[in-house]
Order: structure tokens, then C-alpha cells, then sequence
């Protein structure tokens, strides 16, 4: 990595656009993480995790999304060359990996509740479904596992909701009547949305309201909520990324301007 | 060593109806098309299906094969939902057991390994254990006395996997990115059937290959069939990546009962042979 000399350049906030504002809530996510494999899945996630290594967390490991961990940082839709390789993780490491608890997975639901239960599976009655999605996939598994966060592209009433149809991921009120293990290790970090960063802050890890991104207000996000929001007496906005951030987003990570497409506000 | 090598169709003259068939790969990668092809063709019906599912589960529920699914998720990678599976959910016409991606493995472990169950966290507090009232809870018989799930072993009366060299006795080998489960898969069957690109003699598995890349152990196998293209139109890395153009058109071509018939016509309705040719001259097609 260059060393690069410390020099704060001022970030003119009129030139930051929301899908970067997002990019720096969800790297966020991974703040303080250490040494654990980074899982993000969609677009902003990736451009995100990539970010947060370039940066404050040095140490995360990140794969291809394929089977290789690489070094480094590279571009959306770019593969490394072959001697930034440092680990091999097919599908079934990936499970080993997230059984030992040593992962942190950004994962993009259709529906989450007030409790941070998440569905990826199917909407409607289960038995036969008014629209199936994709399955409940490894989110059982990674949220009673390790920390899980949420990437909610289009903060609608539609994605959260009072109760999910069918819980894929497990929130926090599901973790506490299991108990145990499931208790102890399920932690829903955070949710990032296009308006806003939510927290499992409020009383008994209810969703509370964090920060609400640059031009958006309050009753924009609760507005677009379809449950009682835990909403404190005082709301920050989100935090501008860096210039350094801002730099490796739009010079080195995505240079095509792909986080735009993902992010419409 | 036995000469192992057989076609498709000998393959599934080999199937009955009602039997549980496990195949490999994952999502759309390196699945043996081939052999899920031949199926589609043959009289065979009501099989249960055990896939971390791609275009083989959507295939065949299209052809009317599927009476019950076991899954974590039926996805196209570059395409995130399986528009056959979807409909053939959304009509209700497949019934189904749907556990996280890891208890499938467990499953797999469990029936290879002549266990009953293996205990797992996975699955804990979420509605997998709500939808599958069959799924048991196990208290470890420790003093932590965690509870788990029991999850149940999958043995399978079959397996299909495509890799992408094997000799003729079954010694398969991968050499693209993953394993994925196709050794599990072909541990839990009674009788395994592996496809591949091309069969060698065994003395040029290790030429192209490290020897960590031969993955399935002749005594798995019950059957070699080389099926050159055969996992068409999924990945088979390094030999061919997915046929994206293709799998586009799959996916148009589901979304109305009338345009399926027309790609059913164009594709499916020959022999592995005629497949192959019309796909080639699709491609020829879009060259021009």
C-alpha cells in the first residue's frame, strides 16, 4: 500500500451525492471488525467493504464472491491479478467460516421488521406464495452466527414491515426467546437505507432511528416505515465520507459509477 | 479397473419414478445439464429433487417432473430468481422443504458419514423450523446442554454431478474455482452418475490438475457419461464460462407459456445431440 502524507483535503458537501453518503454508513458497519471475513452482496455493500479496508479497517478479509480472498482494492466487475491472491474459500470454507463466527455479512432483504427479522425468501403464505424470492439461503445460519447488517436500497413501507411473512434472518426478539447461543451471538448491526442508518438501539433492541442522511428528514423516514419507529428527541445527519474515502470510491472502486444506479435520491 | 462409461439415457433407464434425486453444482454453476436434460425427456415422474438449486431444479419443474423439493435457495447467480421455480411456487404445484444453505450440507454429511442426523445451529430461531414441523430439536448430552437442530440425513437414491474430467472408472476431477457439494452429494447416493466434459485415461488426470483437484473416488461412482458442453448453459470454468446471452433467453422465454413452447420447441424437444447443435447455431446466429 502507498503511504500516503496527511494531508485533510476539505470535502465540499454539495459535490458528495447520496449513493456516497450510503457507501460511508455501510463501511461503517464494519468499523472496528478486526481480522473477520467481510460479506458484502450487493453494489454499495461492495464498493463499501472495499472502502472500509482502504481505509480505517485494514485488516478485514474480502473475497471475489466467488472462492478467492484478495489483497488489496479493486474495482466493481475487475478480478485481481493472481499474485494478490491470499486464501482459498469455496462455498463450504464460507460455511466453516461462518459457523466459527468470524464474519460479518451485508445482506439485502425484501422484508425486515422492528426486531431485525429479515426475509429473503417468499412473500405471502408460505405454502404457496403470492411471490417467491430466492430462498432462505445461508441467512438463518449467518445471523444466529456472527454480526448481520442490512442494505435496504428503497426505504418503502413495503420493505419494513410490522411482522415479516416468513423469517429468514433472525432478529432480536426471535434470538431471545431461543435463548442460549442464539441469544447471545445474534447482532444485527445496522441497516443502511437510501434516507437513513437504523440502529437495534431502542427498548428491548426495537429499530431506533441513527442518523438520517443529508436533505432527508425525519418524517421521511417514518413516513416510509410501517411500524412505530423508536425515534430519539435528537436525530444527526450521516456523516459525509472522507476525501480519502471519496477518492477510493470514485477513483479506485467505482470508477463507472455504478453505486448511482443502486441508489436513486 | 471397471469400464464405467454409459450415455444419458442409459443413465435414466436406471431412474424410477418416486426416487430422491440429489444433484450437484451450485445455483448456475456446473451442473450436470445433460443428465437433467435426459430426465426431462424420459416418462420418468414425482422424484424428489435435492439441489442447491439453478436452471436443473427450474427445468424440470417445467417439465412436469417434480413432486417435492428439498433447497436453500433456486437461483440463476447472474439472474437472482429462477422464473420456473417461482411460477411452479406461486401455483402451488411443488411442494417443498426449505433449510438454510448449511443444513443441506449437514444433511448430505450425515447420509454419506451412515448417521441419522447431525446437530447444527443454523436454523434456530427462524421460520425453517416452523415451515418443516418434521425438523427435531437435540440437546447436547454435555453438561452445556445446548439445544440444536437435529438435522435429519438426506440419503439419496441418486446422484448426478458433472465435473470436468474423469477417467472410465469415475475418478472425476474438477478444475475450476469450487468443489462446491458434488462429493457429498455422490457420499449420500445409493448410485452416483457423473458426467464430464471430456473422460481421459487416468494417467492424464494428474497432467491437468493438482492431485487436491481429483474429488470423486471411483468407488462413489456408478456411472461415467462424457457430455462435451454438457453443463450448458452454466459455468464449467476453465473449460467455459455461463452462456449468459443464453440463460437470458431462458429466462424471457419463461415468463409466458407460449414463448416457453417456442424455446421448448427450439432446444429441448431433440436429443442431447440436436441441443447441442441448435445451441450452437444460436450462437452462429448471434455472431451475424
Amino acid at each position: 500500500m502507498s503511504v500516503q502524507t496527511d494531508v485533510r483535503t476539505e470535502v465540499d458537501p454539495a459535490t458528495v451525492t447520496r449513493a456516497e453518503v450510503c457507501i460511508a454508513a455501510c463501511a461503517d458497519a464494519w468499523r472496528g471488525d478486526g481480522e473477520i471475513l467481510a460479506s458484502p452482496m450487493m453494489t454499495v455493500p461492495t464498493i463499501a467493504a472495499r472502502t472500509a479496508r482502504a481505509t480505517f479497517e485494514p485488516d478485514l478479509l474480502l473475497s471475489d464472491g466467488e472462492s478467492r480472498l484478495y489483497t488489496g482494492t479493486w474495482a466493481i466487475g475487475e478480478t485481481p491479478p493472481l499474485d494478490r491472491v491470499e486464501g482459498y474459500v469455496p462455498f463450504r470454507r464460507i460455511f466453516d467460516i461462518l459457523w466459527s463466527g468470524k464474519r460479518h455479512v451485508m445482506m439485502s432483504p425484501s422484508q425486515v421488521d422492528r426486531f431485525g427479522n429479515a426475509n429473503i425468501s417468499a412473500l405471502g403464505e408460505f405454502a404457496r406464495p403470492s411471490r417467491q424470492l430466492l430462498g432462505v439461503r445461508g441467512a438463518p445460519g449467518n445471523t444466529v452466527n456472527h454480526p448481520t447488517s442490512y442494505w435496504i436500497p428503497k426505504h418503502s413501507t413495503r420493505v419494513f414491515v410490522e411482522h415479516v411473512d416468513m423469517v429468514a434472518g433472525v432478529g432480536y426478539d426471535r434470538a431471545r426467546a431461543e435463548g442460549g447461543d442464539v441469544e447471545r451471538d445474534v447482532e444485527i448491526r445496522r441497516v443502511v437505507t437510501n434516507l437513513a442508518v437504523l440502529d437495534f438501539s431502542g427498548p428491548e433492541r426495537a429499530m431506533r432511528l441513527a442518523s438520517v442522511h443529508p436533505g432527508v428528514t425525519v418524517d421521511q423516514v417514518v413516513e416510509a416505515t410501517g411500524f412505530a419507529l423508536d425515534v430519539p428527541a435528537e436525530v444527526p445527519e450521516s456523516r459525509l465520507p472522507t476525501a480519502e474515502e471519496l477518492r477510493i470510491i470514485r477513483e479506485v472502486v467505482d470508477p463507472r459509477g455504478l453505486r448511482d444506479k443502486e441508489v436513486r435520491a | 479397473m471397471t469400464d464405467k462409461r454409459m450415455t444419458e439415457d442409459e443413465v435414466v433407464a436406471e431412474l424410477r419414478s418416486g426416487m430422491t434425486i440429489g444433484i450437484g453444482g451450485w445455483g448456475s454453476r456446473r451442473k450436470p445439464m445433460s443428465l437433467v436434460r435426459a430426465i426431462c425427456r424420459s416418462d420418468l415422474q414425482d422424484l424428489t429433487i435435492v439441489s442447491y438449486g439453478g436452471p436443473d431444479v427450474g427445468l424440470l419443474l417445467a417439465a412436469g417432473k417434480v413432486k417435492h423439493l428439498v433447497f436453500g435457495f433456486v437461483s440463476l447467480d447472474s439472474v437472482p430468481l429462477e422464473p420456473h421455480f417461482q411460477a411452479a411456487r406461486q401455483n402451488g404445484t411443488v411442494t417443498v422443504s426449505e433449510w438454510d444453505e448449511g443444513m443441506l450440507q449437514w444433511g448430505l454429511y450425515a447420509a454419506a458419514s451412515r448417521l441419522s442426523f447431525l446437530p447444527l445451529r443454523s436454523g434456530l430461531g427462524s421460520d425453517v423450523l416452523t415451515v418443516n414441523p418434521d425438523l427435531k430439536r437435540v440437546t447436547s448430552p454435555y453438561e452445556d446442554a445446548t439445544e440444536y437442530v437435529a438435522v435429519p440425513a438426506l440419503p439419496l437414491d441418486a446422484a448426478l454431478v458433472h465435473l470436468n474430467r474423469a477417467d472410465a472408472a469415475g475418478n472425476g476431477q474438477y478444475l475450476g474455482p469450487d468443489a462446491y457439494f458434488d462429493d457429498l452429494f455422490c457420499g449420500a447416493a445409493g448410485r452416483a452418475y457423473l458426467s464430464c466434459e471430456r473422460v481421459v485415461p487416468t494417467a492424464e488426470l494428474t497432467a491437468a490438475g493438482p492431485v487436491q483437484s481429483l474429488l470423486i473416488r471411483r468407488s462413489e461412482v456408478a456411472g461415467v457419461v462424457e457430455a462435451p458442453n454438457g453443463a450448458h448453459f452454466t459455468t464449467c470454468e476453465p473449460d467455459y464460462g455461463r452462456d449468459e446471452a443464453f440463460q437470458r433467453e431462458y429466462v424471457q422465454a419463461a415468463r409466458d407459456p407460449e414463448t416457453w413452447a417456442a424455446f421448448h420447441d427450439r432446444y429441448l424437444s431433440g436429443d442431447e445431440q440436436a441441443y447441442q447443435a441448435a445451441v450452437t447455431a444460436n450462437a452462429l446466429e448471434a455472431v451475424r
